[in-house]
């Protein structure tokens, strides 16, 4: 069962304890996602990137520890609201002033140990929050309609680009909304237990693109201008 | 859809803040000798002007930070944000509003 359940371009790391027997918060509608793809000019695609390994650093980015940090990530902490950073397999997501989300291909014990040993006795933390929230990945071009019908953040490309990732409300849903590039493709990250609904919701907004689109006004050409 | 400028992330939708009622109420220097009437208007008792007020709001879907803003309470714009910690800004006196209207 479980090999069904995650796309064939998933890698879960192989390993015996926990890891095999973790479960995802939305695996349950893996092939709902599946279902609910929208192929064609106004293609958009759901699907979940399940166990991806965040950690939480709160530390003040003036300081040296911040500086330290940096080194070990390979990339500087961010300095304003939206901006992304990227090292090696590391992005590093701006949170708060002094509050950051590390997103890393690694697996986080090495990671967190590193960084907490790096920190010392300034003040912050380090904290493995990878169960915190999962990952559902909304792409293609119908992507960015999708989530404009409920989200308040501008989405247009003149203030929302690739690299850009904000904590937001999608729906009712707090989640840190990442534009990872311009099919346009988005992460949301939603907590855990509101990943169900989320998950349904972004279903429910996908399928009008389906649909073939109404034709245009006869005045307003294909393109009504007003998006 | 109103939008508050975070002093942190910029302009957002009002759903994202949550408001925490009078700013710049100072803790008593000397909780220790206040009468019982004293304490009381430290804890309950808190302006109520037609106009401007200095108020704390927090970005709970953002930041999660909080920060003072300078809002009409007759029209509801916010006139300005500033971080905690910064005094209360010098903002244009408002023209007094016509009550009248509100009952019109």
């Amino acid at each position: 069962m479980a090999s069904t359940l995650l796309e064939d371009n998933i890698q879960v790391p192989a390993s015996s304890g926990p890891t095999e027997r973790r479960h995802s918060p939305v695996e349950h509608l893996h092939e709902a996602f599946r279902a609910a793809e929208v192929t064609g000019s106004r293609a958009v695609r759901l699907r979940e990137i399940p166990y991806v390994t965040m950690i939480g650093l709160r530390v003040d980015p003036a300081s040296a520890a911040a500086s330290a940090l940096s080194e070990v990530l390979g990339a500087p902490l961010p300095a304003v609201c939206g901006q992304t950073t990227h090292g090696a397999g590391h992005t590093v997501l701006w949170q708060g002033p002094d509050e950051f989300l590390v997103i890393t291909d690694d697996a986080a014990s090495p990671l967190v140990d590193q960084l907490t040993e790096r920190l010392g006795d300034a003040p912050g933390s380090v904290v493995d929050l990878s169960a915190n929230r999962t990952t559902l990945e909304l792409s293609g071009p119908s992507a960015r309609a999708v989530l404009e019908k409920s989200c308040a953040v501008d989405l247009h490309p003149r203030a929302f680009t690739p690299g850009t990732a904000v904590s937001t409300a999608v729906g009712a849903v707090p989640v840190v909304l990442w534009q990872t590039d311009d099919a346009p493709t988005y992460r949301l990250l939603p907590r855990s237990s509101f990943a169900d609904h989320l998950g349904r919701w972004l279903m429910d907004g996908m399928a009008e693109f389906a649909a073939e689109p109404l034709p245009a006004h006869s005045q307003s050409g294909s393109d009504p201008g007003w998006h | 859809m109103i939008l508050i400028d975070c002093p942190h992330c910029g302009p957002r939708n009002e759903d994202e803040f949550t408001y925490g009622g009078q700013a710049h109420v100072p803790y008593p220097a000397n909780p220790d000798e206040l009468t019982d009437a004293e304490w009381a208007g430290f804890l309950f008792y808190r302006d109520n002007p037609l106009g401007e007020f200095a108020e704390r709001w927090m970005h709970g879907l953002g930041c999660r930070r909080w920060f003072n803003a300078v809002r009409d309470t007759y029209s509801y714009k916010i006139i300005t944000t500033y971080p905690m910690g910064w005094a209360a800004p010098q903002t244009q006196p408002q023209t007094q509003p016509d009550t009248k209207e509100v009952s019109a």
